[in-house]
């Protein structure tokens, strides 16, 4: 902090000020450090009301809010349990098919293909990122609801249905169309990112493989991805994100059962649905702050899991051609 | 210059409309939504200077708002309970019923298209008793009609919902097990089922999945010219629901309407009485300080008992019958 002082003999108050503002170092300073810490206060902001508003919640229900599996508005009676698994269940499907999916797409659209085709179809994905996913509920509604139910979830049956993962009635809702649907609305975010990092790769380090006798593939999968990583594992956890806190493409897909099932063709629900569900008509204290609490629990759920990226990160940075 | 002057015009009508307006804010309920912006618009167009903005935001957020004073007057599609009432500390809140809605039952079985529910037949699908389409229960109540051997698939509300709200109280009306085991509330614990959101998400899931059943509110299947079904009311009859029955309901239930008009009119008598019908309300306090405001507001109800009425058919809501309209008439005089 103040390093650049003018030498000027006592100068007024108002050059001061000018010269302050004309070198702009320190109120640049100021200004961004303002933002940055709105972040800050935002967040510890958002925190605060959750925590007051839960709790009537907290004190009647304690750490038995996490475990409980019942979510009765009428008895009073609230457990998150079916909504943490449905939630963490969805967004695990979602990244188990848009990652490998994106990732792909990523490594053709920045290495393989030609630059128009490149161009065209990151316009595409990026205009895909950009539709509000109430479209995409309905989409999934009127389209992929039926597909699953008539072809894909009959044949899921028929082939693995000797694992609990795939028993059932075929509803066309459930976990399963609900990973799926946010499978598509993530993998944009994937594609895009990561395609972005892998196009960051200095040249050198494509021609210095070559030049050692790799093949394009090789140079691609063993240099060029490796040093992208790190942006690439930042696509995964934005897609994480988004998948985690999506609410209503997947209400109206996820057929909003509060029990929890092993098989996923059953419907279920996410912490995020049933707070859009059912927060407007909630009435009674216990109640509502049991809904305000479901908010703190997926706050503290994407925390967890943002830290487990950072933990990911940081472990995988000691090995491999990692640059500063 | 042109360009400014206009501007400059605008922005002064704007400001002197804005200063002479008198500008009501309500909230609440999302079923009658429609025909209260038409109310308020067309009120608006008859009293220049009273302006009344109105937020569907759910009949829950409706009591909230009223409760914690945030607007001039709520709207909700149940009643205030007694503990929420209890909760009121400046002034009591006054239940005044503005027009009715039916629940139908709808479903989706291939070569059937009329069916006939009792109560208890409702219930047992709802409670997960009655599985199959061609039980004995269902067969009894629909004789000559070829029931398949196939599952029901059971579809309910997700959101909560006024909708859910009366539905759950007439199964607790006419099913002990439901009122011991679920209850009545906006949001309940379904025991069976899939949930979805809206009336436009239940109709879609039970049109597109095949041996379902779910519910939705009159004026949705009216408007999208749905097929349902007929229920047996208190008389004994199978009533199909239009606003005739559902008026019949009300007029039924008129003559045992409580004071405070907090009342469920769900299985009222009736020969012809739709069973599964409601008011809905708008919760007006009993003490508005602002005595142009409060003119305002008992100017509007007055006119929504007559002239507003003769909106509802047209919207596809039942109007409040003639000995309910004249009880809410002395109620206005409460309003100090």
């Amino acid at each position: 902090m103040g390093t650049v002082v003018a030498t000027a003999p006592e100068p007024t108050r108002a050059r001061k000020f000018t010269k302050l503002w004309r070198d702009g170092d320190q109120i640049a300073h100021f200004v961004t450090f303002l933002f940055a810490a709105s972040i800050f206060l935002v967040t510890v902001f958002l925190v605060y009301e959750l925590w007051i508003h839960s709790g009537p919640s907290r004190a009647k229900f304690g750490f038995s809010f996490l475990t409980g599996k019942v979510w009765d508005p009428v008895a009073e009676q609230f457990g998150a349990l079916p909504f943490i698994y449905g939630t963490v269940l969805t967004s695990l499907i979602a990244l188990l098919i848009s990652v490998p999916l994106g990732v792909g797409a990523a490594i053709f659209l920045a290495e393989l293909a030609p630059p128009q085709l490149s161009n065209a179809c990151t316009f595409l994905v990026e205009l895909l990122a950009a539709v509000p996913s109430v479209i995409f509920g309905l989409l999934a509604i009127f389209t992929l609801v039926p597909i699953m139910r008539q072809y894909v979830e009959p044949l899921l049956k028929n082939t693995l249905g000797f694992l609990p993962l795939f028993q059932g009635p075929a509803y066309g809702v459930g976990y399963l169309t609900a990973g799926l649907i946010l499978s598509i609305m993530t993998f944009p975010f994937i594609i895009s990112i990561s395609r972005e990092a892998l196009l960051a790769v200095p040249r050198e380090q494509r021609e210095a493989a070559l030049a050692l006798g790799a093949t394009k593939w090789e140079s691609t999968w063993q240099v060029v991805v490796p040093f992208a990583r790190l942006g690439i594992i930042g696509s995964v956890f934005l897609a994480l994100a988004r998948a985690l806190g999506e609410t209503m493409a997947v209400t109206m897909v996820i057929g909003n059962d509060t029990g929890i099932h092993t098989s996923l063709l059953s419907p279920g629900y996410t912490i995020a649905a049933i707070i859009a569900n059912e927060f407007t008509e909630a009435t009674g204290d216990i109640y509502l702050s049991a809904l305000v609490e479901l908010g703190l629990v997926l706050f503290a759920l994407t925390m967890v899991l943002n830290a487990a990226a950072q933990l990911l990160i940081v472990a995988t940075t000691g090995k491999g051609s990692r640059q500063a | 210059m042109n360009r400014q002057a206009f501007w400059i015009l605008l922005l002064a009508t704007a400001a002197t409309m804005a200063a002479s307006a008198e500008t009501i804010n309500a909230a609440g309920a999302t079923f009658p939504a429609p025909i209260y912006q038409k109310w308020f618009e067309d009120f608006h167009k008859a009293h220049p200077d009273i302006q009344i903005n109105y937020q569907p935001i759910g009949s829950g957020g409706g009591i909230r708002q009223i409760t914690e004073g945030t607007v001039d007057f709520g709207a909700s599609d149940m009643p205030m309970t007694d503990e929420q009432l209890s909760k009121l500390t400046k002034f009591k809140v006054l239940h005044f019923p503005t027009v009715l809605g039916g629940i139908v039952p709808t479903y989706n079985v291939a070569g059937v298209a009329s069916l006939n529910f009792t109560g208890a037949t409702l219930a047992g699908i709802y409670l997960g008793n009655i599985k199959k389409w061609n039980d004995a229960a269902l067969k009894k109540d629909n004789p000559g009609v070829n029931l398949p051997n196939q599952d029901i698939t059971v579809v309910h509300r997700s959101d909560g919902s006024g909708t859910s709200f009366v539905f759950s109280d007439y199964l607790a009306k006419v099913s002990p097990e439901w009122k011991t085991k679920v209850g009545v509330n906006a949001s309940v614990n379904w025991p069976v089922g899939l949930g979805a959101k809206g009336n436009e998400g239940e109709a879609g899931l039970v049109k597109q999945t095949p041996y379902s059943i779910g519910y939705v509110d009159l004026i949705y299947a009216v408007q999208n010219k749905m097929e349902y079904g007929s229920i047996k009311n208190a008389a004994g009859n199978f009533v199909k629901a239009d606003f005739n029955t559902v008026s019949e309901a009300a007029a039924g239930a008129a003559n045992n309407m409580p004071a405070d008009f907090r009342v469920s009119i769900n299985n009222a008598p009736g020969k012809n009485a739709y069973p599964i019908s409601t008011f809905t309300w708008l919760l007006i306090p009993d003490k508005i300080d602002d005595a142009t405001k409060k003119k305002s507001i008992t100017d509007f109800l007055q006119w929504m008992m007559t002239t507003g009425q003769a909106d509802a058919q047209g919207l596809s809501y039942a109007p409040l019958p003639k000995q309910v309209v004249a009880k809410e008439q002395k109620q206005i005089a409460l309003i100090k």
